[in-house]
């Protein structure tokens, strides 16, 4: 494996086609193959189940044609004892196999595929190459429909009674690309039965598909019949009224469920982890990533069904759990790597090397690399010039800083592909060599050449020459910089003492490090203590009572209630917070920060809010639960609204824990007085996941669901001392009326007006006053500024083992920071010519990072004063200072502005 | 004092969960064992073309 260099060179050859599971076999690949063009490792593999030497002791093709000799065929499946000290299970899951159902029609025409074949039709590295067509014909279709549910919220055999929780988004995304491919106006729709973006951000995009003209049909789905001829899909499905109605489209996708894949259950199995009525892993709300095995936990869609950042912050939750469990023996594993000595080239003349990459025929192929590497041995400074067959592989690194040693190298250019992909790689190669890594610069010639001038090899030959002289002249200038190291002060603090901010103290606290819990109310808890049950029915007070309980005895929490945060200075690492108790004030040093300053139920101002005693929040129902006193013997019938302050105008977000717990709620009002009518008139059921058993349980015990016209009014009066809702019921369109003698309102949930977190730490919220993530998908957790994280409702809305998760996720990300002596950060920072500097304070208005600002000296100038552990190098203080005092490392006037008067040569 | 307890943590599944739980544990000072049945990583997320809000490449 070791030696090979990813030609193709094999693949190409390979007589063997089969079906590729990775474009979800819509095309065919070869039996020795990569699963796709950035796989990692990028090494080829043979399918042993296809290969014909396999099957018939002749061919091996591949090994005569191997230019490297990395083919194998002796090479057996070994096995391997790992001594190790927990383990995380991710198995993943499988989607589900529409061809159990003929009802779907999947395998009786080509156009009607699922939405992971969509997936690989729409993307650019597919099939089609990114053309949206029909399998049958490769035409373009006008009319696709996607069909919701298939395989999940089904209780027949071989589907999936739980909801997948990621469909509804996925087939909106997908409507609105496939929208942007046909520019000429393509019709979609939706056959759903609930719409589920209960997300953060979800909603909106659900308004921008309405927008957009994407068609929502509720709907339950009869049959889809093909027409033989047009290979055109007939749906013939039911609408909400109960009519029958029919409708033709070109192509039909089948939104398909999560399903356990039988590996993922031996694997568990195997190790003795025990399994849900699902099979998938076992857990509980409060311990939601430990599986009944210790030392063996659980993330991603195994552990349910979930999408990419709940998977992302999962994962991360289970890094914390190990790491407390592990901590300490932190470190005595861990193979740190010796940084080679720099050698002083400042003050030497410039003695360049420029290596031209073939990249196998990827550049090659377009564009005369010999005739580059010729000309760049002309240019001024070269004193070596070359090309590599691939300077990715680890053959041609180690050849390269021979090179650079043997020739007394001080600068080099690799004109290969993008520096956004390769050049860190790059950067240590040369660092191996002994040069400074920013003595180094990339020609993209891949990118910029032999693909956008695939035609014309002349053209592509020219620019590659251009881009060269350019970089040649641009590394000439280059200087030495040293990233500089920051120290680390290993105490965390988290502002926020709810179940989010106990959670991550806890966990940090048993890593070892110190955490300052600090919190607003007298008592820690939040919203917490007004819950009454976790979704799968935990005590909330019991584990919050245990959770407070750990937090104020553990020697490395310090808990301070009637505290408020009230100045940060400093950055990662070297956080110096001012905070308040009752009036005395005290400075607390920390390396990061965890804010989890949590969110509000909202109280309406509407529906006899306030004036009926009988008219309750979620919450204030949960508090009468909790009360040992409480009796539903006198209620006789109870009315939920959904939606009362969510998903209006005003508030675009969904509160995604209201569905849930109104629904729970109902069963508890049933428990306690079966004979009650209870109502819960909502828009959308959004009981995701593994909460769809909760709806089904409510349907099953009596609990009376219908769904009401946002469009038309809701109205809730007094009628002869009666309460009275009226609505128009979405499905008759009639005027319906309950008179309840309870009625409550899922309010949602509302950030905290102007957080004051966000002008302290300079960090970003959101349209609804939620704060922004550095990454929707991957920095779930992270903010853009270092050192600063975000865990529980503050985030958004979501319910108690999802914000227990995020801490944990946080305290992750945290520890990876305070668990060192120092951290390095990124050398390419501004820095100011004092000599300049006007102290106008442009750069510090201009400055998105708070990296820059005005300090005043002993004699009262006003100078600028670069903070380098929070800059990042993007220049916007450079473009608006006047005087040219502000410039960036590494992207300075002289160095950018050469390689445009060089351009023109 | 406890039984002295081993650094290092095997991941079984390369995905997107299994990829990020091995980035924390290795950014936080622990070896990692990461196993994936196929022959590269990147699991059902790889599979994708774009992912929404943003519509960014899912790769």
């Amino acid at each position: 494996m070791e030696k090979c260099i990813a030609c193709g060179a094999c693949s190409e050859k390979c007589p063997q086609k089969v079906s590729n599971e990775y474009d979800a076999g819509l095309n065919k690949r070869k039996s020795i193959y990569v699963k796709y063009a950035q796989a990692v490792p990028l090494k080829y593999s043979i399918d042993s189940d296809t290969c014909i030497f396999f099957k018939k002791g002749k061919c091996k093709a591949c090994e005569k044609l191997c230019p490297a000799g990395a083919v194998n065929f002796e090479d057996k499946a070994r096995e391997l004892t790992v001594n190790v000290g927990a383990v995380i299970i991710a198995p993943g899951c499988e989607v589900f196999d529409p061809v159990t159902y003929d009802v779907y029609g999947y395998g009786k025409s080509p156009n009607i595929v699922t939405s992971l074949e969509f997936e690989r039709i729409l993307a650019a590295t597919g099939p089609f190459g990114g053309h949206l067509v029909r399998p049958s014909d490769h035409k373009e279709p006008q009319k696709v429909a996607w069909i919701q549910c298939v395989g999940s919220r089904d209780i027949h055999a071989g589907s999936q009674p739980y909801c997948s929780g990621v469909c509804c988004t996925y087939a909106i995304k997908e409507a609105i690309i496939a929208k942007e491919h046909q520019k000429g106006g393509l019709d979609t729709a939706i056959f759903y039965i609930d719409l589920r973006t209960y997300g953060k951000d979800f909603e909106r995009y659900y308004n921008r598909a309405v927008d957009s003209k994407v068609r929502f049909v509720k709907s339950k789905i009869a049959g889809i019949v093909t027409d033989p001829t047009t290979q055109n899909q007939v749906i013939h499905y039911i609408d909400e009224a109960g009519r029958r109605v029919e409708e033709t489209f070109d192509m039909v996708v089948l939104s398909v469920g999560f399903k356990v894949s039988q590996e993922a259950v031996s694997l568990a199995e195997r190790l003795g982890v025990d399994l849900d009525q699902y099979s998938l892993a076992k857990t509980s709300d409060f311990q939601s990533v430990k599986t009944s095995r210790p030392g063996i936990f659980v993330c991603g869609s195994f552990q349910a069904p979930k999408d990419i950042p709940h998977s992302v912050i999962e994962a991360s939750a289970t890094a914390a759990e190990v790491e407390s469990v592990l901590a300490q023996s932190r470190g005595s594993l861990v193979k740190t790597k010796e940084v080679p000595v720099e050698k002083d080239v400042r003050g030497e003349d410039p003695r360049i090397g420029v290596f031209v990459c073939c990249c196998g025929t990827n550049i090659a192929g377009f564009l005369d690399v010999p005739l580059v590497v010729e000309y760049a041995q002309t240019l001024p400074g070269v004193v070596f010039a070359d090309k590599n067959l691939f300077s990715c592989s680890q053959d041609t690194q180690e050849k390269m800083t021979d090179i650079i040693r043997e020739k007394g190298l001080n600068r080099v250019v690799v004109a290969a592909c993008t520096p956004r992909t390769h050049e860190p790689l790059f950067q240590e190669t040369v660092l191996n060599a002994n040069i400074n890594k920013y003595l180094f610069e990339m020609a993209n010639i891949r990118n910029q050449c032999s693909w956008v001038h695939s035609n014309d090899k002349d053209a592509a030959t020219q620019k590659a020459k251009d881009l060269v002289r350019m970089a040649v002249s641009r590394v000439s200038l280059l200087e030495p910089l040293y990233d500089p190291e920051i120290s680390m002060n290993h105490a965390a603090m988290i502002i926020g003492g709810g179940l989010s901010g106990i959670t991550a103290a806890i966990n940090l606290a048993e890593q070892g490090f110190h955490a300052y819990l600090i919190e607003k109310a007298d008592v820690l808890g939040g919203n917490a203590l007004k819950i009454h049950k976790s979704w799968q029915g935990e005590d909330v007070q019991q584990r919050l009572a245990e959770m407070i309980g750990i937090a104020g005895s553990h020697k490395n929490i310090s808990v301070l209630t009637s505290t408020e945060l009230k100045k940060v200075d400093g950055f990662v690492g070297n956080f110096k917070s001012t905070v308040e108790t009752n009036g005395a004030e005290q400075v607390i040093e920390h390396g990061v920060a965890i804010i989890a300053t949590g969110a509000l139920e909202s109280k309406p101002d509407q529906y006899l809010y306030g004036t009926e005693p009988n008219v309750l929040t979620g919450l204030e129902m949960d508090s009468r639960f909790n009360d040992k006193g409480f009796s539903a013997k006198g209620i006789k019938s109870a009315v939920f609204i959904q939606c009362v302050g969510s998903r209006i105008k005003e508030r675009p977000y969904c509160s995604k824990v209201c569905c849930t717990q109104s629904v729970r709620n109902a069963l508890k009002l049933k428990e306690l007085n079966p004979d009650m009518d209870v109502f819960i008139v909502y828009r959308d059921m959004r009981t995701y996941g593994l909460r769809e058993a909760l709806y089904r349980e409510a349907r099953a015990k009596g609990v009376i669901f219908i769904r009401y016209d946002f469009e038309k009014d809701l109205v809730v009066d007094k009628d002869n001392g009666n309460i009275r809702v009226s609505f128009t019921n979405y499905a008759l369109q009639r005027r319906m009326e309950i008179k309840p003698d309870l009625l409550l309102l899922a309010t949602g949930i509302i950030p905290i007006r102007e957080n004051p977190m966000a002008s302290l730490f300079k960090v970003q919220v959101n349209d609804d006053g939620f704060f922004v993530e550095a990454h929707a998908k991957l920095r779930p957790v992270e903010f853009a500024t270092e050192g600063i994280l975000v865990a529980g409702l503050a985030h958004c809305p979501k319910p108690i083992d999802e914000s227990i998760e995020q801490a944990k996720a946080a305290a992750s990300k945290a520890s990876a920071l305070l668990s060192k002596e120092k951290i390095t950060v990124e050398g390419v920072v501004s820095r100011v010519d004092e000599a300049y500097c006007v102290g106008c304070g442009r750069c510090e208005e201009a400055c998105p990072f708070n990296a820059i600002s005005l300090e005043t000296r002993e004699n009262g100038e006003k100078i600028s004063h670069v903070r380098e552990a929070l800059c990042k190098g993007c220049g916007s203080c450079a473009a608006v200072c006047p005087t040219g005092a502000a410039s960036v490392f590494h992207f300075d006037d002289r160095e950018v502005l050469c390689m445009v008067k060089t351009a023109f040569e | 004092m406890s039984k002295k307890t081993v650094a290092s943590v095997l991941v079984a599944g390369g995905g997107i969960a299994g990829m990020q739980a091995a980035l924390d544990l290795a950014n936080s000072g622990f070896y990692v064992y990461l196993v994936e049945r196929s022959p590269s990583i990147g699991g059902t997320m790889s599979q994708l073309d774009k992912t929404f809000p943003t519509n960014d490449c899912a790769m």
